[in-house]
């Protein structure tokens, strides 16, 4: 059967995404990648140094992949538009992931400045993949918006503690007619599995690579778990048949 | 509210908490995932020091996990060195006998352009205080001028009020390294002579004004070697954690300086061993796990070496403690002897060598 994932229309080649940062020499990032297999890989504009020659991120990620910069480092909805139109005048794409992020002890983003940001940046054509705290109805903004797909975060940002808002994303699965990519929080590659045995498009991965003993190693075994995790969700077990049941009363009221 | 009702809150007795913190205090804030205060106190005890291996080890993840295995880089760029305080341990002191000058806005270029070359992308402009010799406006126009080579502009220059913050702001500047010297404030009376250092106060409120005006990271500290390091190490660290919560969007950082030979014949208060400053560093980790920490040159490269992996998530590297340092060998003493004195590449190899990726440029001023 084929499984065709697509994202504002462009067909993305892997469920896996992963982010470019923490690694400990460009090298084992580029070997990251490539072990990954991921198509879509975000990389944080600010640490891009265009004039850096091999210092610069960019001229270490693989041909043939979409970089998608991330506004990390904004704190609001102006931060990130600004950001994301530098990334573009740069040359980045359009491809953009918002992080509008006004705490920095735990790095939770901010839902209202998020859906800001996507509204404006997505009148201005760009394939917009904003993170945020999973919630339907600031999901359903995000959409109305013009999210590409949402990213909710699967526990705070490098906390590795899995898919903790498990419940909250199997609503977003079944009420949501965007792909949903789990973002942040996978410690393991079995967090990964179990984020798309609940049915999500895709996931998106960056600790958990990049500070193991060896990060090519560990991106393979989450692309493997990433392929695991899908092909239950298409087999019907498990995830699936919690979400035949969402029928129930408790997510029936919500439609 | 301020950080000086905290500090008062606890000045008397916060020495004889540390002092008195038993072995199962130490376990159990190891214990914990997210220490208190009264278990940062724990970890900060003599009792804690046969537990420093474990500290290490989880300061270590904790890093990982939080900052990447990646350390940032940084050089100071000293601007000027007139001043108008009588700071009995530092070797820029008013009544110092030496050749005071700032630098023109020609030579700021010029040292900026050799900083740059060096391949460092974030600048720390110092200068002494003087807001006749060197003020705000001069300040922010070399900022203004340095923001064009450099991701990130810091400054640590003399606490200045919020709306003089905002303006370096908007000059380009986007951080802010203020150092306390001591929490001590009847210690901070006797070391500070002479001078609008004197007011202890004023000077304890200016990163929480700095974060005011808009300043995106914030860095403090105390100059260890002044008194006992695990007071001066509680109360920077209850320090970071106040500008952290008041301030959740602001980059909160932590720096351990270690007292270094000025040449002015200053005898440190206290001695702190490269145990206690691995103490002080692992211990801030499991307290603050997402504030930033920094060592400068002040530490040697043997030394630094070793720390990579600890916690610590910024060096500086290359750096001249005079003014005009980099375009020219330097032209005036150093406000501190630096112990490093790798060059930027060195340092780059060393962070490497440990497992872990130098990073030169992580900030743009958008």
């Amino acid at each position: 059967m084929e499984d065709i994932f697509k994202i504002a229309g462009k067909k993305i080649r892997s469920r896996f995404m992963l982010g470019t940062g923490k690694f400990p020499s460009d090298e084992s990032m580029t070997e990251a990648i490539k072990a990954s297999g991921a198509h879509v890989v975000t990389v944080a504009l600010r640490r891009v140094d265009a004039g850096a020659g091999s210092g610069n991120i960019l001229s270490h990620i693989p041909p043939g992949r979409i970089v998608m910069p991330n506004t990390s480092g904004a704190r609001n909805a102006a931060e990130a538009v600004r950001i994301a139109r530098l990334a573009r005048e740069a040359g980045a794409g359009d491809w953009i992931k918002i992080e509008a992020i006004p705490d920095n002890r735990h790095l939770l983003p901010d839902n209202l400045e998020t859906i800001k940001a996507t509204g404006v940046l997505a009148r201005e054509g760009f394939i917009v993949m904003p993170y945020f705290n999973p919630d339907l109805a600031d999901a359903r903004r995000l959409r109305d918006a013009g999210a590409a797909s949402v990213m909710p975060l699967g526990a705070p940002i490098g906390t590795n503690k899995g898919v903790t808002t498990r419940e909250l994303i199997k609503i977003l699965v079944s009420e949501l007619d965007l792909p949903v990519v789990v973002d942040a929080g996978l410690g393991r590659p079995s967090h990964a599995a179990e984020a798309m045995e609940l049915g999500a498009a895709a996931v998106l991965v960056n600790t958990a690579v990049a500070v193991s003993g060896d990060p090519a190693g560990m991106a393979e075994a989450f692309a493997l778990a990433v392929k695991a995790g899908r092909r239950a969700w298409l087999a019907g077990a498990g995830a699936a048949r919690e979400l035949a049941e969402a029928s129930s009363p408790l997510t029936g009221f919500l439609r | 509210m301020s950080f000086y009702e905290v500090l008062r809150a606890r000045a008397g007795r916060a020495a004889g908490l540390i002092a008195s913190a038993a072995e199962t205090d130490v376990l159990r804030a190891l214990s914990e995932e997210n220490p208190n205060e009264a278990a940062f106190r724990a970890l900060l005890s003599p009792a804690a020091v046969p537990r420093l291996e474990t500290m290490a080890r989880r300061a270590g993840e904790l890093t990982a996990r939080h900052f990447g295995r990646t350390v940032s880089l940084y050089a100071p760029l000293y601007l000027g060195n007139y001043c108008e305080n009588e700071c009995v341990y530092c070797g820029f002191r008013h009544s110092g006998a030496m050749e005071r000058r700032k630098l023109s806005y020609a030579e700021v270029e010029e040292e900026g352009r050799a900083l740059a070359d060096s391949g460092i992308r974030h600048a720390l402009l110092l200068t002494g205080e003087s807001r006749v010799q060197t003020p705000v406006k001069y300040i922010g126009a070399c900022a203004g001028i340095l923001k064009e080579r450099f991701g990130s502009v810091s400054v640590e220059v003399y606490p200045l009020e919020a709306a003089e913050y905002a303006e370096l702001v908007r000059a380009g500047a986007d951080g802010l390294t203020l150092y306390q010297e001591t929490y001590d404030e009847t210690l901070y009376a006797r070391l500070h002579r002479a001078g609008p250092k004197r007011d202890f106060r004023y000077r304890l409120d200016a990163p929480e004004r700095a974060c005011r005006g808009g300043m995106r990271a914030v860095g403090v500290g105390a100059l260890l070697g002044l008194a006992d390091f695990r007071r001066e190490v509680f109360f920077a660290g209850l320090h970071a954690d106040y500008l952290q919560r008041a301030y959740p969007a602001a980059e909160i950082s932590v720096s351990l300086p270690r007292f270094r030979p000025q040449g002015v014949g200053f005898a440190p208060g206290a001695r702190v061993s490269n145990r206690d400053l691995v103490q002080a560093m692992t211990a801030l980790r499991l307290f603050l796990p997402r504030a930033g920490i920094t060592v400068s040159t002040r530490e040697p490269a043997a030394l630094r070496r070793n720390l990579v992996g600890l916690g610590v998530t910024r060096m500086s590297a290359g750096s001249r403690t005079g003014v005009g340092g980099y375009a020219a060998e330097e032209k005036s003493p150093g406000q501190f002897s630096v112990a490093d004195s790798s060059g930027v590449e060195e340092v780059k190899a060393m962070i490497r060598k440990r497992g872990f990726h130098p990073v030169m440029k992580d900030w743009q001023t958008f």
